[in-house]
């Protein structure tokens, strides 16, 4: 399979990832990347490093955090935050174990020369794998500081529990006697005494002790994003930069001919950059740089190709399964005999769904400012893989490793869309070209355009029903949007699924959640089919055929804080104006069901969502209000994707490249809301950034068929049907 | 062209040499440094870029520098005095108004501009108020619930 960027599949992109992390020691990073007097000389041996890493002995507290002289630990990681909050939870990760206040901590994020390699920012693995990786390396800085303290002290081998850190003290508790981490930097070598490892069972602080995690946390950067002081990606200024624009094809897999660079050329303070079929402008001004692209895209000559239509999308991804592209066994699962189980049954159903493209469209466009000076290239993009972009930088200008350093600052949204690094290659090439650094934000178009796409999907699903109205037989088949939630959570004996990958139309990769969405939505509007079929309601349908204990759990407590039971029986089905309906799911290790209530319009053929109650479950929560948040933002992102969003495509164009012809939420769309939290201090938390987003489609259209009988099998919903109700 | 242009921007006049129909956001983040309002679209329709000309809230991606000329702007950075924030910028800090927090500068502005109209507005006035401006974090029930708090500050009621 190929890797490059334009291969981009979701899956697996995120199943390929090698281990979650990879310790960078050799390079010049941490020397001098902490200031404030105390350096960080965690680099130490590569040796010693590599053995840990092939031993898995654990690697070495200083790489992960340092404390300084004014007693502020700072901690390192590669995650970004681009709103999710990572800063604020993995602050409370390191705060709770080192026993400090949550403002005592400090944050270095995705800065390839300083942070150890945690992995890309994806797939619902800061709180599953960063969290105790942070909160590990705390605990393992704390026993080192506490034997600092006892040796200073001339406490030899005390008694267990009676040095401790408390606010930011060590504390003899026998003596009273203390030493704030500041004083206990300033006295000894703590670095020396971090270039020790991470004890592979170190012992983390029991959730009924959390005083920091567990407990909502504020965004450390409230104030600077309210104050306009946040720098963005878009934001960052150097010396001396110019700003980029670049020469887009009319469309895709169009080749340049021929241009004439002259015509931009004869701009004052215009740089032109050109490299095969990249050509851009840097100029003092985004404005200048634009009118130069204007005028070289007056003199270029194309030669574009046939590209297939949003009309032919469903035909052409059943059409075009990809032979070459890898097949891996766990993505698919046969287990029974489907096809006698389907012989056996009573009825017989089948039934196709389609999830059309949609696009992440981040408040902030791509991004980067590029510097090249004589110790390499500096790039500081939004990027939701600094180490990737690294990778992708090393490729486009074959430069070693230690020659390329991305930054990236706190950005505007990813969902997914950012795990690649155009905007940085091509603001290092227009920086080359003018030597000087070169800021470059894609417009909306642009990211409407020429960023990658939540994958379209064509869906098939049969099954059989035996006389009891049980399941008989389960075969689903996922063309193109992936692997994701393929698998059915519900019982079922005798089951084909399958991830048939295609020669995609668009540029494709990973969206909150990944096909997650569009595989919950055919299965669980599936259900309903076959419930219908049955004549058995649709919670207790699935109550029938589900044993997973916490999805029972979830979509138990969704019903009855909508009290669905009560409501079914008050409400007649079909009658043309109101419906409720629900869904539940599971992926990345959380637990998700919603119920919703529609009103139809059908002189517009309209679906007006009133209502929707979410029940949520990832383990033990970390931080509620933050929580809340992303649950209810994975909600209403999602009404966009179930009622209103498209990227429509024709000619090797996008036709609606601008908010004001893609739809995207907005506070008018919001429906009365009531998420139930589910919290399990019994359980490992997971991530909740992705998950809560999958329910919400396949409810609504379950509710559209209980008021009107039209069976909506397309995401986004299509309400032609429904006018002439 | 480029015009010598003056500008009045956070109680300060400013002088830029630009031309005339380059978008006022662009002279603000790029000639001014001020990069507190942010690009979102391009064409109006998402309102991170908005600011306040004479107190009326304005996209400034939409905007040509030269309708600016001889009134007052107000941006993101100038809003909080002497480091006191504003009781809008105080409640969406507090409320968490904000995930990725790219779109706030835009709905704080719109915000203030909009409790200067309405001292007692009604939550379906609050929405109204704040439906040209996009959050794709759609971290909108937080925001709605800034926009209340806020308005409870002004009238100068404790929360």
């Amino acid at each position: 399979m190929k890797r490059t960027p334009e291969s981009l599949e979701p899956d697996r992109f995120e199943l390929r990832e090698a281990r979650p992390y990879r310790f960078a020691w050799t390079r010049r990073g941490f020397l001098g990347s902490v200031g404030a007097g105390f350096v960080v000389a965690v680099a130490l041996d590569p040796e010693r490093s590599e053995a840990a890493e092939k031993d898995d002995l654990g690697p070495l507290i200083g790489a992960r955090l340092h404390v300084g002289e004014d007693g502020i630990v700072t901690v390192f990681s590669s995650k970004v935050e681009v709103g999710q909050g990572s800063r604020a939870q993995l602050g409370q990760a390191a705060a709770e174990e080192l026993r400090l206040p949550l403002d005592r901590v400090r944050l270095v994020l995705a800065d390839t020369d300083r942070v150890p390699d945690d992995g890309g920012t994806f797939g619902s693995r800061t709180t599953g794998y960063t969290v105790p990786d942070v909160r590990k390396a705390a605990a393992a800085a704390r026993e080192v500081l506490t034997d600092l303290a006892a040796r200073e002290w001339g406490i030899v081998d005390p008694r267990a529990g009676r040095i401790v850190a408390r606010d930011g003290d060590i504390v003899d508790l026998e003596t009273g006697r203390k030493s704030s981490l500041g004083e206990l930097a300033r006295a000894h070598d703590v670095e020396a005494a971090f270039a020790s490892r991470v004890p592979t069972d170190v012992e983390l602080t029991g959730v009924n002790d959390w005083r920091v995690l567990g407990r909502t946390a504020l965004k450390p950067t409230s104030r600077d994003i309210a104050t306009g002081a946040h720098r963005y990606p878009s934001d960052i200024v150097r010396p001396g930069m110019l700003r980029g624009a670049v020469l887009r094809p009319p469309s895709f897999g169009a080749r340049l001919l021929t241009v004439d660079e002259g015509a931009a050329r004869g701009i004052e303070g215009v740089v032109v950059a050109r490299d095969g079929d990249f050509v851009g402008c840097a100029a003092p001004t985004a404005y200048e740089a634009r009118l130069a692209v204007e005028a070289l895209s007056k003199t270029a000559k194309w030669a574009e190709s046939r590209h297939p239509s949003t009309k032919d999308l469903f035909r052409h991804l059943k059409t075009n399964v990809d032979a070459t592209a890898e097949a891996r066994p766990e993505w698919n699962r046969e287990k029974g005999s489907f096809d006698q189980a389907l012989a056996r049954g009573a009825k017989k159903l089948q039934a196709s769904y389609e999830i059309s493209y949609i696009q992440h469209a981040p408040m902030e466009p791509r991004a980067a400012m590029a510097e090249w000076s004589e110790s390499g290239l500096t790039v500081w993009t939004g990027t939701q893989r600094p180490h990737g972009v690294r990778d992708e930088l090393m490729k486009a200008f074959e430069l070693p490793e230690d020659r390329v350093r991305v930054i990236v600052p706190d950005t505007g949204g990813g969902f997914g869309g950012k795990h690649t690094g155009e905007a940085g290659v091509e603001a290092a090439k227009l920086a080359r070209a003018a030597r000087r650094p070169v800021s470059l934000r894609w417009t909306r178009e642009e990211e409407f355009t020429w960023a990658y796409f939540r994958p379209a999907a064509v869906i098939e699903a049969k099954a059989g029903l035996d006389a009891s109205g049980s399941i008989s037989g389960w075969d689903f088949t996922c063309y193109n949007a992936g692997a994701a939630a393929l698998q059915s959570p519900y019982d079922l004996a005798d089951v084909r699924e399958r991830y048939v990958p295609v020669k995609a139309p668009l540029r494709q990769g990973s969206y909150r959640a990944l096909a997650a969405t569009a595989n919950t939505f055919a299965r669980e509007s599936f259900m309903e089919e076959l419930a219908s079929a049955a004549e058995i309601d649709p919670l207790e349908f699935r109550l029938a055929h589900l044993n997973e204990p916490r999805l029972r759990d979830v979509l138990v407590k969704a019903a009855e804080r909508f009290r669905y039971r009560d409501r079914i029986q008050d409400l007649p089905s079909r009658n043309g104006k109101r419906g409720i309906g629900l869904a539940c799911g599971t992926e990345k290790g959380s637990y998700v069901a919603a119920c919703v209530a529609v009103k139809i319009d059908p002189t517009r053929g309209k679906v007006v969502v009133e209502e929707i109650v979410e029940a949520y479950e990832c383990g033990k929560i970390q931080n509620p209000g933050n929580l809340r948040a992303q649950v209810e933002g994975g909600i209403i992102m999602g009404l966009g994707g179930a009622l209103k969003e498209e990227i429509r495509f024709e000619n090797g164009r996008v036709t609606n490249p601008r908010f004001s012809m893609y739809q995207v939420p907005r506070t008018r769309d919001l429906v009365p809301m009531d998420v139930v939290l589910v919290d399990r201090p019994d359980l490992p938390s997971v991530g909740s950034g992705e998950t809560p987003i999958i329910a919400v489609a396949p409810a609504i259209a379950a509710a559209v068929f209980y008021a009107t009988g039209v069976r909506i099998r397309t995401m986004p919903i299509r309400s032609d049907g429904l006018r002439s109700i | 062209m480029k015009k010598a242009i003056t500008l009045r921007v956070n109680g300060k006049t400013c002088e830029v040499s630009t031309d005339p129909g380059r978008p006022l956001l662009e002279v603000l983040r790029e000639d001014l440094d001020l990069t507190g309002t942010k690009y979102g679209c391009g064409e109006g329709h998402c309102r991170a870029c908005t600011v306040l000309v004479d107190g009326n809230p304005v996209t400034s991606c939409f905007t040509p520098v030269s309708h600016a000329v001889g009134r007052e702007i107000l941006t993101i950075e100038g809003l909080a005095q002497d480091g006191v924030l504003h009781p809008v910028q105080e409640a969406f800090i507090e409320k968490q108004a904000m995930q990725c927090g790219y779109c706030v500068p835009g709905m704080i502005l719109t915000a203030v501009a909009f409790l200067k109209t309405r001292s007692m507005p009604t939550l379906n006035e609050v929405s109204d108020c704040l439906s040209g401006n996009l959050c794709r974090c759609c971290n909108y029930p937080n925001i709605l619930a800034a926009v209340e708090l806020a308005a409870a500050k002004l009238r100068g009621e404790k929360p």
